[in-house]
């Protein structure tokens, strides 16, 4: 397999990711109970993830089959009056047009660069060339996300090519998706869109591949442990 | 934000418990509404009138309404977009309004909030009638989406981060599958159907993942199994349900 070059909707070589979210995730998502955190990963991989984008429609439809079997509660008497001298004042011009999708407007990018999918551009912007980077260790670069929820830590890494994180262990889940390029540990490859999860049980060494550098968007929720020698004594420093 | 919202852990188990039971037992037996066998006071209404509004607005509020039918509704939905009808948004909020309120209320918000983000909801679906497109989703799970996304919103004040199908980056699914998958999604029956051949563990299980905020560790905490056991069983369950919709398809 080669690396994936640009992506656009009428690329006919699109990859397809092989490793997915959960379906938990993906319920939750379609709930509207999950993190942002959490759905901002789960809609960008779902963005280059036909198949998770037609699960989540499907667990949408299963959530609105609830709706039919509810027991209802009864609106406030005039609740309907009310919502309906509203709708009379919607019908002023300025709030009567409607957008449609042939209005959208792509940003425009360039041969090389690689889009990022709509839902993490509301974070980053349009490409990885927005990128603030800090340097973390020889070889990795990182960018923190602001996401509101305290829980997460969400963030951007880059592994130089051919590049090795330090080997690490996890003490909550750690989920990475891969934006560019391509990353390999003991348990498989991992390429644009796919995502890995890994929590305690996980011990891995992720080493870009030596044709391109490796960008991930990363959420954690507990401090990674480093397991190396080298590592164990760098720990103390390490907040995720 | 999540100062409004009910942690399910303050509910008593037993509470809890019942009122999952009972909503599964519902599902499961309730009979299933085939299309155009029944049909509703409030369609019956707007294709005898035609279009003029001839009920009292709050005698439908107060009236239990059957389940309307996927082409029922579509025409509705689509009547409001081109004609701006009121008669067809009375109906769909005859219909809606009371549910979506239980659903919000089902998930922690006090009565005047729900009411409120009902109505919210329900403006919006008047407001975006236009862009709703039948190709892509049933007109119940698109109001469902609706309104979950103005409880997010309003409740945990986030952002959500949207698959927009405009995305240039998006990768599209190759067109006869995508078809197949929507016709999948809209049919009612084979949906319920599915989810009545779980057992009955699993369709609570998966009834929490949505109506429970916290869910997993309530069901945890009345089940007195570990977390990860509990997670462990909704991902089957949520297998389960896809596999059996999958094999369910004609
Ligand atoms: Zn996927």
């Amino acid at each position: 397999m080669t690396s994936p070059s640009i992506h656009g909707r009428d690329g006919s070589n699109d990859t397809l990711p092989t490793n997915h979210v959960t379906d938990e995730l993906l319920a939750a998502y379609a709930a509207g109970n999950l993190s942002e955190a959490q759905s901002l990963l789960v809609a960008t991989h779902s963005a280059l993830c036909p198949e998770c984008r037609a699960a989540i429609a499907e667990f949408e439809a299963v959530g609105a089959s609830f709706l039919e079997e509810i027991a209802p509660e009864s609106m406030r008497a005039g609740s309907l009056d009310s919502v309906l001298a509203r709708l009379d004042q919607e019908e002023m011009p300025a709030n009567n047009v409607v957008q449609h999708p042939s209005s959208y407007s792509a940003p425009d990018r360039q041969i090389g660069e690689v889009l990022l999918p709509q839902p993490l551009r509301g974070y980053v912007g349009s490409d990885l060339r927005d990128v603030t980077w800090r340097p973390v260790i020889r070889g990795l670069e990182e960018a923190e996300l602001k996401v509101s929820g305290p829980e997460f830590n969400v963030r951007l890494i880059k592994v130089a090519a051919g590049a090795a994180m330090p080997q690490h262990s996890h003490q909550g889940e750690e989920l990475t998706l891969v934006l560019t390029g391509a990353y390999q540990d003991g348990s498989g490859r991992f390429a644009r869109g796919d995502v890995q999860i890994a929590d305690g049980d996980v011990d891995h060494q992720p080493t870009a591949e030596p044709d391109e550098a490796c960008v991930c968007l990363i959420i954690t929720d507990a401090p990674i442990k480093l397991t190396g020698r080298l590592g164990r004594l760098l720990n103390p420093f390490i907040r995720y | 934000m999540k100062l409004i919202q009910v942690d399910p852990r303050l509910v008593h188990p037993s509470v809890m418990h019942t009122l999952v039971e009972n909503s599964v037992k519902t599902a499961i037996t309730r009979p299933v509404a085939l299309f155009g066998s029944v049909r509703s006071l409030a369609a019956f209404a707007i294709i005898a009138s035609d279009g003029a509004m001839t009920q009292e607005p709050t005698a439908k509020e107060t009236r239990p309404s059957e389940p309307l039918t996927a082409p029922e509704l579509v025409t509705f939905v689509s009547k409001i977009a081109e004609q701006r009808c009121k008669t067809s948004f009375q109906a769909l909020f005859g219909y809606f309004a009371p549910r979506l309120k239980a659903y919000l209320m089902r998930l922690g918000s006090d009565a005047d909030q729900a009411e409120e983000l009902v109505q919210e909801a329900m403006i919006m679906v008047w407001r975006k009638a236009a862009s709703f497109d039948a190709s892509q989703a049933a007109v119940s799970t698109w109001i469902f989406t609706i309104a979950r996304n103005k409880r997010i919103d309003a409740i945990r004040r986030e952002k959500r981060p949207e698959i927009d199908l405009e995305d240039p980056a998006l990768v599209p699914q190759s067109e006869s599958l995508a078809d197949d998958i929507i016709e999948e999604q809209q049919d009612a029956r084979r949906l319920k159907a599915a989810i009545s051949r779980l057992s009955s563990e699993q369709a609570t299980l998966i009834k929490m993942a949505y109506f429970g905020d916290k869910a997993h560790g309530a069901i945890a905490e009345e089940t007195g199994l570990p977390l990860g056991t509990v997670k462990s069983r909704l991902r089957l369950a949520l297998g389960h349900l896809r596999k059996e919709l999958k094999e369910g398809a004609p």
